[in-house]
């Protein structure tokens, strides 16, 4: 009945599953909802997302696949968007109209054109040449000058409901990219969690005491075990001062976190790429440095490694001696790196320059290969991919 | 049998679809939203609407699947052994019931409410997706399987501290309890305090969602606060032109210790209140 709608969200990424759409089904049978609209979204939303940070993504695919059910009558539900659409400008467009539409590359390509464009834009626009709105010379809106446009939300549709629930796209703040604060990175930092019993015997052992007293013919024998304890250990590097100073606060929230979270962190400070020497205290970062061996030789292996820095510099930085914009290093920052992933083998580079422009940059594309494709941006959902990269 | 919210709780129609499908297809409703929104009052209210017993599980970071549903008190057992006791024999006498065993074997269907579920270990809701699709559960002890007479509505509610499995998510309904919005806040003052003043009321409200749009507050001010504040004000008397007028020494509100938790977040507020006076000045 709704399968379309059903592959629609598969296609967006909502974690969906026949189980969920049965549910709505038996929902719909069992006629928890009147047969309104806005109960057949809260209903669906209610049976197939589990997550409020999906919220946004299922209201978008929600928009789409009942684009225009709110204005029909109940018994016509059955319709779908393009029909729709192409009503819609049926009535509203002139013969001549028409004509100069087929000779503009055909009735098809328009609509396929509009239809692409209403996916691709989102919100209220007005003027401009390319979007759908109003008083533009777009072919696509209302009021406007192109003879040849198609009108859309005229007069006629004024009657219809203001908003609609899930065109207010009220859940954008949850969705996962967005939003980034100590708290919301702590529950992502929460999944490296490695829990060992390890130190001195404090708590009682009750089924091993029972056991053994049972073994012991009824006289008790009492067993004791350490707690159970996170027992993650982390190495964090951090890329501070240049171009860092735009992502300072993400950096420091960060670090909060991580600094709550893990009972056994170390941290240091570099600048641009991993050198020689490192440093723990910025204001005297020439003073008091730490040669980067000791770091190799201080913390073992099992120490999990995660560099935060926007990898954004000359490639010479990372791939010459000399090449470094503050010191004369003696060996390749490369070469720095290779050694500090020799030795910790779970490691990740969290890099706050959003995903896509990683492409354009030819220095983080030397450091994702140097990281085997270990780089995650620092976003919410970029922390969850890392820190499951570091618990495998 | 349907939900419609009840004279202290304003159930908006989205919440009352999302109670009424978890009861007519007997599913675990989950409830999740900011803190302070009504998460754990829903159980109370549903229970109350519908005449039904409440029972309530909170859970704790120590809690375990097993203790909601029975615990075999092995302790006592041994004492009375070596005491020589004579209800060592039947090992009945030390099975506790636990939560659920209780509202699975109530006489009448009843309200389990599950409280802050992401508190305890990260397996927890796997190791009750059984004793919760099925409804029944078994005890190896004494061989038995309990099965719920009545299936219970089940409310269980999550702050967001830790991810649940997708295991556990397919066997709920879903809720998330949005922050209300004015006109709701204000249905929801009205039910809590009838006779207020409106005036103070629409006063306190705009503070209150002033406060709220503040960016960077480490805690934002939430429905039950809101609450607490206006029942403060009402306390002291406070007339409505107090918060109108805004008495340039004291930029921030009266009262605010209800409204803001954390002596950063009154900071930063008294910051902000300041620069904006000084701009308007």
């Amino acid at each position: 009945m709704f399968t379309n709608f059903f592959f629609e969200l598969k296609k967006a990424k909502v974690p969906v599953t026949i189980r969920e759409y049965l549910g709505l089904i038996e929902a719909l049978k069992a006629g928890v909802h009147s047969y309104k609209i806005d109960d057949f979204y809260y209903l669906s939303r209610l049976c197939l997302v589990k997550d409020e940070k999906n919220f946004d993504k299922f209201d978008r695919v929600f928009c789409h696949v009942f684009k225009g059910l709110e204005s029909v009558s109940e018994d016509q539900l059955a319709q779908i968007p393009e029909e729709w659409l192409r009503k819609l400008a049926e009535k509203t467009l002139t013969e001549e109209e028409k004509k100069l539409i087929e000779s503009l590359g055909g009735w098809d390509k328009l609509m396929e054109t509009l239809k692409k464009r209403l996916e691709e834009q989102k919100g209220r626009h007005q003027g401009g040449s390319k979007w759908i709105g109003t008083a533009g010379t777009s072919p696509f809106g209302a009021y406007g000058y192109n003879p040849e446009g198609v009108r859309i939300g005229q007069d006629k549709s004024r009657n219809r409901r203001a908003v609609k629930v899930w065109d207010k796209r009220e859940y954008q703040n949850l969705n996962e990219d967005v939003a980034l604060g100590v708290r919301n990175i702590k529950v992502a930092l929460k999944r490296l969690r490695q829990f060992a019993r390890q130190g001195a015997p404090e708590e009682l052992d009750l089924d091993t005491t029972i056991h053994k007293t049972a073994e012991n013919a009824g006289y008790l024998d009492i067993v004791m075990r350490p707690e159970r304890r996170n027992r993650v250990k982390v190495l964090m590097f951090f890329d501070i001062g240049g171009s860092m100073d735009d992502h300072i606060k993400d950096c420091e929230e960060l670090f909060s976190a991580a600094r709550t979270e893990f009972k056994h962190m170390e941290y240091f400070y570099f600048h641009n790429c991993l050198y020689e020497r490192v440093w723990k205290d910025n204001r005297r970062r020439h003073t008091e440095v730490t040669q980067t061996w000791k770091v190799l030789h201080t913390y073992p292996h099992d120490y999990k490694v995660i560099f935060v820095g926007d990898a954004t510099m000359s490639p010479y930085e990372i791939a010459y001696p000399g090449g470094s914009v503050e010191h004369w290093n003696e060996e390749a920052g490369q070469a720095w790196m290779e050694r500090v992933l020799h030795v910790y083998h779970r490691a990740i580079w969290l890099n706050p320059v959003a995903e896509q422009y990683w492409e354009h940059t030819p220095s983080i594309k030397m450091m994702r290969q140097l990281m085997t494709n270990r780089m995650f941006p620092l976003t919410l959902e970029g922390l969850t991919r890392g820190m499951k990269e570091l618990a495998r | 049998m349907r939900f419609q919210g009840t004279d202290s709780y304003v159930a908006t129609d989205d919440l009352m679809i999302a109670v009424n499908a978890s009861i007519a297809l007997q599913r675990p409703l989950l409830v999740k939203g900011e803190p302070g929104t009504g998460k754990t009052m829903l159980a109370f209210e549903v229970a109350k609407a519908l005449k039904k017993p409440l029972i309530q599980w909170h859970i704790k970071s120590t809690t375990k699947a097993q203790q909601g549903l029975y615990e075999y008190d092995a302790v006592s057992r041994l004492r009375d052994s070596q005491l020589g006791d004579g209800r060592v024999s039947d090992i009945h006498n030390y099975i506790v019931k636990g939560k659920l065993w209780e509202a699975f074997t109530a006489p009448e269907s009843v309200v389990l409410l599950i409280d802050e579920i992401d508190k305890a270990d990260i397996e927890f809701p796997n190791d009750l997706l059984l004793e919760l699709d099925r409804m029944e559960f078994f005890v190896y002890e004494t061989q038995e399987v309990v099965k719920a007479v009545n299936r219970p509505i089940v409310i269980i509610s999550s702050n967001n501290e830790k991810e649940l499995p997708d295991a556990f998510l397919r066997r709920c309904f879903f809720h998330y309890i949005r922050f209300p919005d004015k006109e709701t806040m204000l249905r929801i003052i009205d039910s809590h305090y009838p006779g207020i003043q409106k005036a103070l009321v629409r006063e306190a409200l705009g503070i209150f969602y002033e406060i709220r749009d503040v960016p960077g507050l480490k805690k934002k001010p939430s429905t039950s606060e809101l609450l607490d504040w206006l029942k403060l004000l009402m306390v002291e008397d406070m007339p409505a032109e107090t918060l109108r007028s805004r008495d340039p020494k004291t930029i921030i509100p009266p009262l605010h210790g209800a409204l803001l938790k954390n002596e950063q977040d009154v900071h930063l507020f008294e910051r902000l209140a300041f620069l904006s006076k000084r701009e308007r000045g």
